[in-house]
């Protein structure tokens, strides 16, 4: 089979997995909702404030939340040792990395695509520049998240605290991305100049980080 | 993956798998002591030896799941183990399946890895080990006699030349063993080369070649026969 052939099987086999039991999903959701409820009353922000806050909000309640979804995504691949049947088999390294990563961009998407709407209502936020840019920096954003933080955490996978390993790691590096998510987002918000240096930089930094992820995976899979 | 029949039967008779002064160590622990041993082909070994003796170790380093320390392993014909993983089959003692899955979606999900896509031969190979390919129950509501007996035919889907069993008998009932036992025989008759880790030797003494005691991290005696006796 191909390597894309494999890495479609290994994430239909991902979707499969969360859609019976929905460990990751679920987590998220409730982390995600508790973020915006618990701010949205503890700052009660104007309209105007609210455009000034939301995209550090908004972007770092995904990043705790993707974490989980990050966590879950290796924990299977533990259970039963089941991740040693894949490292015995002819199947390349990439295509399982490949499948985690699309895997878990779907899991925070359908996140983002059911919390956006809450932070919406409970912020009052209505963009004043080019709102379909929000949907560029979403992608690009929600990329850099998950293909680092799914590298990260095959590193940790092995160690003994990756709950705690894993933000350890992850969040120090995701810096530049969260700052472009979250300057990018504010400025289409407010509508007070262009976002493009900020898009730009998000995907200069998704391609790099693409391309050392997928070069040094099968030294981390393989690694004892 | 098909493998030619020019490249399974490319020197025939030479040995399947070669070790050479293979050392493994966890931190200062020595779990494979100089090991140095070959193993023919169309044969079924029983490695044999307390716990701690060094034969998972052992099996996981011809599998190219554990890197030697020091020395060497050739693999039917390779020094990369990589290169002919697809001639090979591995069991854990762990059952290397995902509990959320039925049987059937675990082997099509496997067979699939190796380039195997025949949905026929992940049925065929689930009633080889004596279970029903159409329970829809997931794995993780199976007996652990039959998750061992779902683990063999994970490692048997896709026709491996070479098969490295680790405890396929523990947690199964002794018909089931006998009869794994009789299946293995098959196949090493068939002309496979099968190792078994097992603290049960006594089951596989109808069938097995050769037994490999091993003690302390090395290969202590090889013997044709169980001594009267030895019931591990």
């Amino acid at each position: 089979m191909s390597e894309s052939g494999i890495t479609l099987a290994a994430l239909r086999k991902d979707l499969r997995l969360e859609w019976r039991s929905k460990d990751a999903i679920n987590s998220m959701l409730f982390f995600s909702l508790l973020v915006v409820v618990i701010f949205s009353f503890a700052f009660n922000p104007t309209a105007e404030e609210s455009r000034i806050i939301a995209g550090g909000l908004i972007w770092t309640a995904f990043l705790f939340a993707a974490v989980v979804a990050l966590n879950q995504t290796w924990a299977r691949e533990l259970r039963n040792q089941v991740l040693d049947a894949y490292r015995v088999s002819p199947a390349p390294a990439n295509a399982l990395f490949l499948s985690k990563a699309i895997g878990n961009f779907v899991f925070v998407t359908v996140l983002e695509a059911l919390m956006t709407p809450l932070f919406i209502v409970f912020y009052n936020l209505r963009a004043l520049g080019p709102a379909y840019l929000l949907l560029v920096v979403s992608v690009l954003g929600t990329w850099a998240l998950v293909v680092n933080g799914t590298f990260f955490a095959a590193i940790s996978l092995r160690t003994r605290s990756r709950e705690i390993m894993l933000p350890l790691l992850l969040f120090p590096i995701s810096v530049p991305a969260l700052m472009a998510m979250v300057e990018a987002t504010r400025i289409i918000l407010m509508g007070d100049g262009s976002p493009k240096f900020w898009i730009v930089l998000l995907g200069v930094y998704d391609v790099v980080f693409t391309t050392v992820c997928l070069t040094l995976f099968e030294t981390v899979l393989n690694a004892e | 993956m098909n493998v030619s029949a020019a490249e399974k039967n490319s020197n025939p008779g030479a040995p399947v798998v070669v070790l050479s002064n293979l050392t493994k160590q966890f931190g200062r622990f020595a779990a494979l002591r100089k090991v140095s041993a070959e193993f023919l082909p169309g044969r079924l070994y029983a490695v044999l030896g307390e716990n701690g003796a060094g034969k998972s170790t052992m099996l996981r380093a011809i599998a190219g799941l554990a890197q030697p320390t020091d020395g060497q392993v050739r693999v039917l014909g390779s020094d990369r183990v990589r290169d002919v993983c697809h001639r090979l089959g591995y069991m854990a003692h762990p059952s290397l399946l995902y509990d959320e899955m039925s049987g059937l979606e675990n082997l099509l999900y496997f067979a699939g890895l190796y380039g195997v896509h025949d949905r026929q031969r992940s049925v065929a190979a689930i009633e080889r080990v004596g279970l029903d390919p159409e329970l829809l129950r997931p794995v993780s509501q199976y007996s652990q006699g039959m998750r061992q007996r779902m683990s063999l035919a994970r490692a048997l889907v896709h026709d491996p030349e070479l098969l490295l069993l680790d405890e396929p008998f523990s947690n199964v009932d002794v018909a089931s063993a006998r009869e794994m036992v009789q299946l293995l025989g098959k196949m090493r008759d068939g002309g496979k080369t099968i190792f078994v880790v097992t603290h049960q030797a006594s089951l596989l003494a109808p069938v097995a070649d050769e037994f490999v005691w091993m003690h302390a991290g090395t290969i202590e005696k090889r013997t044709s026969h169980l001594e009267p006796g030895v019931t591990q």
